[in-house]
């Protein structure tokens, strides 16, 4: 599919100088009926043009709350994000999201309209040509065959595919991945994970993936983020552009795995704190 | 796990059987396909079914007006269709049904929108939220007959007070279960519409009332049961001092006249618009949208 060694050139001749989406200092809180909880703490992250950025974390690191900020559905309480220098208020065609749900295809919409429809709706394209996109698009993740088919008559993996297929219909500046591929089986997710990377390959589009698998962060990105929870601070950044579907199971992979994981738990503050010889290697 | 001291009270592992791989030869023959018995087939058609239970009712209801033999208390189902058939051919019982469903008609389609306005000022504003639940826990126990003498004062014997109290009659229910609709509309879904930019009334339009259609829908129903319930009363009520009433008012003049038969005429014609209401316009409507888009089975 990929071999690191032409990935590792393409990324440093794609990245332009400046940053496509900066989140600078943003802190993010939400309410509950009795108190305010931050979810996020001052999280600095650059994402460059044509990147797959991956947010890993435990759960309840904030890393979901801060891909919905980067969406525009929560505003920062401290901080901004930047999109090509301007700031995020609000939600927007330019920032698509796939979320992990699989109801989030509306479904009084055949698979041809569910990707024609945000075209429309978004004002972006007239209705024939949204349709031609369309097509396109779907010919390219394989569900030509499904397109007067309605979701509920779909697998989960192809109503995910919908989904990606209409987020990458509307050309966003930013895809946007919220776990897209945890409600799925383990087949189907592996299977996923490899379109997803064939699809970057033809199209380059600039991606940040929310997950909590190791294997998957590694496998999908070409840089992680690391968060930490309890409010969701950054706890590191790893290059992972080295890594593709045929590295699974490798020694060198594992190693990596291995590393993600120490960074990802050992400081955990709290009583897992029973300190392992390498903790300083970080 | 266990020690193999303690083999006496371990468990006993089971056997080690042999691999084995089997090439399948491809099935030359697929498996026939068998169509299902008759009787099967000819039970899933709903109406067939719908029909049979309504057969056995009118043969009962023959039966038990026989026995009773009195013609003024409870006429034949015979007499009753021989009415209504004799009623529809003169074009006067046709002529009162138009009369009362365009009426309705204009009360359901006034009520609608106004449950419309309100639920999509609920889903925007607050303001429109505390005035959605406060207006509807004030008026939707309130009977719209018992308005009837207030419409009467304010519009005059007419169209318009029935409209009035019809248009009340749709519009509360029909708020109220909109909206639950509107509320159970999943989180991802309104996300989604947003991410779009969808805003406003194109929103509401584009996402929540496609997503609430079957709460919508079985609002609809209710409204509609509501309003028809509404105007018949309301004409036997108030239909005595209008110049031309609609079906209530052919039953109450025939009561009043002993033509029991032809109140029972009245009466079947009612719950036949009804049956070919639900039938036809809303079971058609149900197919075409939320069975067929799998919100609903």
């Amino acid at each position: 599919m990929r071999s690191p060694a032409t990935e590792r050139t393409s990324v440093a001749r794609l990245a332009p100088a400046a940053p496509l989406l900066q989140l600078d200092g943003v802190s993010l809180e939400y309410r509950t009926p009795e108190r305010v909880v931050r979810a996020t703490h001052q999280v600095s992250l650059d994402v460059y043009q044509a990147d797959r950025f991956v947010l890993l974390g435990a759960s309840g690191c904030g890393k979901s709350t801060l891909l919905r900020a980067i969406a525009g559905f929560i505003a920062p309480v401290e901080g901004e994000i930047r999109l090509e220098g301007r700031r995020v208020s609000g939600p927007g065609p330019d920032r698509i999201v796939v979320f992990q749900e699989f109801d989030q295809l509306p479904p009084w919409k055949t698979v041809l309209q569910n990707v024609v429809f945000p075209l429309v709706a978004s004002r972006t394209l007239s209705r024939a040509e949204a349709t031609e996109r369309a097509r396109d698009i779907l010919a390219k993740v394989g569900l030509s065959p499904f397109a007067q088919a309605f979701p509920h008559q779909l697998s989960g993996g192809m109503k995910q595919r919908v989904a990606i297929a209409r987020a990458l219909a509307m050309q966003p500046r930013v895809l946007l991945m919220d776990e897209p591929f945890a409600a799925l089986d383990a087949l189907t997710r592996r299977r996923m994970q490899e379109e997803l990377l064939a699809l970057w390959a033809e199209v380059r589009f600039t991606l940040v993936f929310v997950t909590h698998s190791i294997e998957e962060a590694l496998l999908v990105g070409n840089r992680i983020g690391i968060l930490s929870p309890h409010p969701g601070r950054v706890r590191a950044e790893v290059n992972s552009h080295a890594w593709g579907p045929d590295s699974l199971g490798g020694a060198d992979f594992q190693a990596a795995a291995q590393r993600v994981h120490r960074l990802l738990f050992e400081d955990a503050p709290g009583p897992a704190r029973d300190a392992s010889p390498q903790r300083l290697a970080a | 796990m266990s020690a193999p001291g303690t083999s006496a009270c371990a468990p006993e592992l089971p056997p080690i059987r042999p691999e084995y791989e089997r090439d399948l030869a491809p099935l030359d023959r697929a498996v026939p396909e068998r169509p299902l018995p008759w009787r099967t087939r000819v039970l899933q058609q709903a109406w067939l079914r719908k029909g049979l239970i309504l057969l056995v009712l009118a043969a009962l209801w023959e039966l038990l007006a026989r026995w009773q033999d009195n013609e003024l208390l409870l006429p034949t189902f015979t007499a009753t269709a021989r009415a209504l058939g004799e009623g529809v051919w003169s074009g006067e019982l046709i002529q009162k049904a138009r009369l009362s469903l365009t009426l309705l008609l204009q009360g359901y389609l006034a009520g609608i929108g106004l449950a419309f306005i309100l639920t999509a000022l609920a889903v925007s504003t607050q303001f429109g939220r505390d005035l959605l639940s406060t207006l509807t826990a004030m008026f939707n126990p309130l009977p719209a007959i018992a308005l009837l003498p207030l419409a009467l004062l304010w519009f005059g014997l007419g169209r318009g007070s029935l409209v009035f109290v019809l248009t009340h009659s749709v519009l509360w229910p029909l708020a109220l279960a909109t909206y639950a609709g509107f509320q159970a509309v999943p989180d991802t879904l309104r996300m989604a519409g947003r991410n779009y930019g969808l805003t406003g009334l194109r929103y509401v339009a584009q996402i929540l009332v496609p997503a609430a259609l079957p709460a919508i829908l079985s609002g609809l129903k209710i409204g509609w049961a509501f309003a028809w319930r509404t105007l018949i009363a309301a004409e036997l009520v108030f239909g005595a001092s209008s110049g031309q009433g609609g079906l209530g008012w052919f039953i109450f003049q025939n009561r009043n006249e002993l033509y029991t038969d032809r109140v029972f005429a009245g009466l079947v014609l009612v719950i036949l618009i009804g049956l070919a209401v639900e039938g036809l316009v809303f079971a058609s409507l149900e197919r075409v949208t939320v069975k067929r888009w799998g919100q609903q089975r």
